[in-house]
């Protein structure tokens, strides 16, 4: 049996996310293995020609160009994963859906005419059907190593749509906004890291994204009471996938 | 009844330890007191208090050198008889093994009477397994959040202990009035350097443990409470609570009597070998009802609602006590300060039409 093909892709993003795959020192070997990697520019430049069977997405969609070539994306790709907070949700650069994108670009580039960009950011599923979808910035390894496990035996992956609390109690962590009055955006935040800024002491500041129905206004009120002004509570839900804010109120 | 001071506890542990148990005590971590490994007095909470709101846990230094004077902190010793990821079984090439079980003999130290009482409740839920040794430790100082007085599981510690202490703190010094509630007990108690209790120390224990029992700062609506929800199914409040719930799931988890569990498959990159593990669950995760399709909980109110009716409720029927013992963890690590007791009492006032505002 050959093994079935996969192709890394990347739109608008840092790279942080693929770079994910290479960090996976222990696997990466029983990984190649496993998979024929087929496509991956991060790490050979050597390309195999299409279609593959699983593709891994990284970055937003943020020119004409990128909603193009994500259709031939598609197209050649039997199973599509998207990966991190720019692929599921616009990332950071998608701040500017808030912002005056002609204002950015005068002010960023020295030759402005020459930037081709959209008014938006936005996720891959806004452009192509998506199969499953891996959260955070970056994304967590685990969670990668489980789909591409998933897939290999054609299995479903276990992601649930559960709060990062879950996952913090689980671990037996003490809660930071209970104990400590450090606000945290765990309860409406979607699993999958692990908890890993509680268990630094840190609140959790949403890179995994929304769990499905988030109670954003019950959970601004507690941010208020923890000390946070309007304006950090707009940045907190903003920053990684805006949660959307205009529930907020 | 016998006594021994801050020594004797420490042979106490120590026994305990050389008997082959694996201990656990409240310990100081991460701004909270914890549930852990010890291994002698000098890992236990001394001087350490708790001060308690809805949503809100301080520690504070005490003006006393106290151990076990500090309501529920974020963790139950629930996570030791019911933890909260363990593998079931696995299959390679070679065959189908279950997991083994945690051989070790496990000895609680300093568990209070609400918990002493959930370890009973999630025993009858889960069944036979092997049941630790456990030190229990009666409340004289119950927080804020405190309500086992109106569930009848404490301030003073119910049967099912091997040894019961009681903290003292006077003229005399810090020391432990101890009973054996059972043979083992009274064979880890023998290993202790003590002395006979008199008359009066013991009336004095009891006179503070029974005082406390007025000292409880939230109460249990005393109502038939399975019949409340059973009636209350279409209130109105439901959807109060939802406006204010985070769908979290932070009480179920904290909760020392909530055992619900779901499974997750693991395979490897090689398809060799595949691994079932278990792992908490809560009614307020979306994917706890899901169904064929979907899932059949999708609101906050309804889940909020399937998480009180079933504690409080249905767990009557299904066995034959409540899954309530007043512990007040579920009110002091809700992130949002949500409290059982008072939203009973606003189901209450709604069922008998009286002004919903409590
Ligand atoms: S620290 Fe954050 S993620 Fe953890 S329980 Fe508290 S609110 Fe939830
Ligand atoms: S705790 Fe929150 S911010 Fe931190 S990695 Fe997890 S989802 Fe991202
Ligand atoms: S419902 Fe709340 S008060 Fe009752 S036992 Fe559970 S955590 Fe404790
Ligand atoms: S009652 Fe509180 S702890 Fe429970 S799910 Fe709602 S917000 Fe979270």
């Amino acid at each position: 049996m050959t093994p079935p093909t996969l192709a890394v892709w990347k739109f608008t993003s840092c790279d942080g996310c693929q770079l994910t795959l290479l960090d996976c020192e222990d696997e990466l070997l029983t990984l190649a293995g496993a998979v024929r990697i087929a496509r991956f520019t991060e790490a050979s430049s050597a390309i195999s020609p299409g279609p593959y069977d699983v593709s891994l997405v990284e970055g937003s969609i943020t020119t004409p160009e990128e909603a193009e070539r994500i259709r031939e994306v598609r197209a050649q790709s039997r199973v599509l994963v998207v990966i991190g907070a720019c692929a599921t949700a616009g990332g950071i650069q998608a701040l500017r859906n808030f912002a005056d994108v002609e204002e950015f670009r005068s002010l960023v580039y020295a030759s402005p005419q020459h930037i081709g960009t959209l008014a938006t950011s936005t996720p891959i599923s806004a452009h192509v059907a998506v199969d499953y979808e891996l959260r955070g910035c970056p994304i967590d390894r685990r969670q990668l190593l489980e789909v591409l496990s998933a897939f290999l035996v054609g299995r479903k992956p276990d992601l649930p749509d559960a709060s990062v609390c879950t996952e913090c109690k689980r671990r037996g962590l003490t809660c930071v906004m209970v104990a400590d009055g450090t606000p945290c955006l765990g309860p409406v935040t979607h699993a999958g890291c692990g908890a890993l800024c509680p268990a630094y002491r840190r609140g959790c500041f949403g890179c995994f994204g929304p769990v499905q129905d988030p109670n954003i206004a019950a959970l601004t009120a507690q941010l208020r009471a923890c000390g946070l002004s309007e304006e950090a509570i707009d940045r907190a839900f903003r920053t990684f996938t805006h949660f959307r804010q205009e529930t907020a109120t | 009844m016998d006594a021994f001071g801050l020594d004797g506890l420490d042979e106490l542990v120590r026994a305990l330890i050389a008997d082959g148990h694996r201990v656990i005590g409240p310990r100081r971590r991460d701004d909270a007191i914890v549930l852990d490994d010890v291994t002698g007095v000098a890992d236990l909470p001394s001087g350490w208090g708790v001060e308690v709101a809805p949503g809100r846990y301080r520690l504070h230094r005490r003006g006393d050198d106290a151990l076990f004077r500090h309501s529920a902190g974020p963790q139950s010793w629930k996570r030791f008889v019911h933890p909260p990821r363990r593998k079931l079984w696995e299959t390679t090439d070679v065959g189908f093994a279950a997991a083994p079980d945690d051989e070790r003999r496990l000895a609680f130290l300093g568990v209070r009477g609400c918990d002493l009482a959930a370890l009973g409740v999630l025993g009858r839920v889960l069944g036979a397994r092997s049941r630790p040794f456990i030190v229990a430790v009666d409340c004289t100082e119950p927080g804020g959040l405190c309500f086992c007085a109106s569930t009848g599981t404490g301030p003073s510690v119910g049967p099912g202990y091997d040894l019961a202490l009681t903290e003292r703190l006077d003229d005399t010094g810090h020391w432990f009035l101890a009973d054996a509630g059972s043979e083992d007990g009274e064979r880890i108690l023998a290993a202790v350097t003590r002395r006979p209790a008199t008359a009066d120390e013991v009336a004095g224990a009891l006179r503070d443990v029974t005082a406390a029992a007025g000292r409880m700062g939230r109460q249990m609506p005393a109502l038939d409470l399975r019949q409340l929800l059973h009636d209350s199914r279409q209130a109105q409040h439901w959807n109060d609570v939802a406006e204010r719930c985070l769908t979290c799931g932070n009480c179920t988890m904290v909760c020392p009597t909530c055992f619900c569990t779901t499974t997750e498959d693991v395979t490897d990159l090689t398809g060799d070998h595949a691994e079932r593990w278990e792992h908490w669950a809560s009614c307020f995760e979306v994917d706890f009802s899901y169904l064929h399709g979907g899932s059949v909980r999708t609101s906050a109110a309804s889940r909020y609602r399937q998480w009180l009716s079933h504690k409080l409720g249905t767990w009557h029927d299904q066995f034959g006590e409540s899954g309530c013992v007043g512990c007040g963890r579920c009110i002091a690590w809700c992130p949002v300060g949500i409290d059982i007791t008072a939203e009973v009492a606003a189901l209450a006032a709604e069922r008998s039409g009286d002004d919903v505002d409590v």
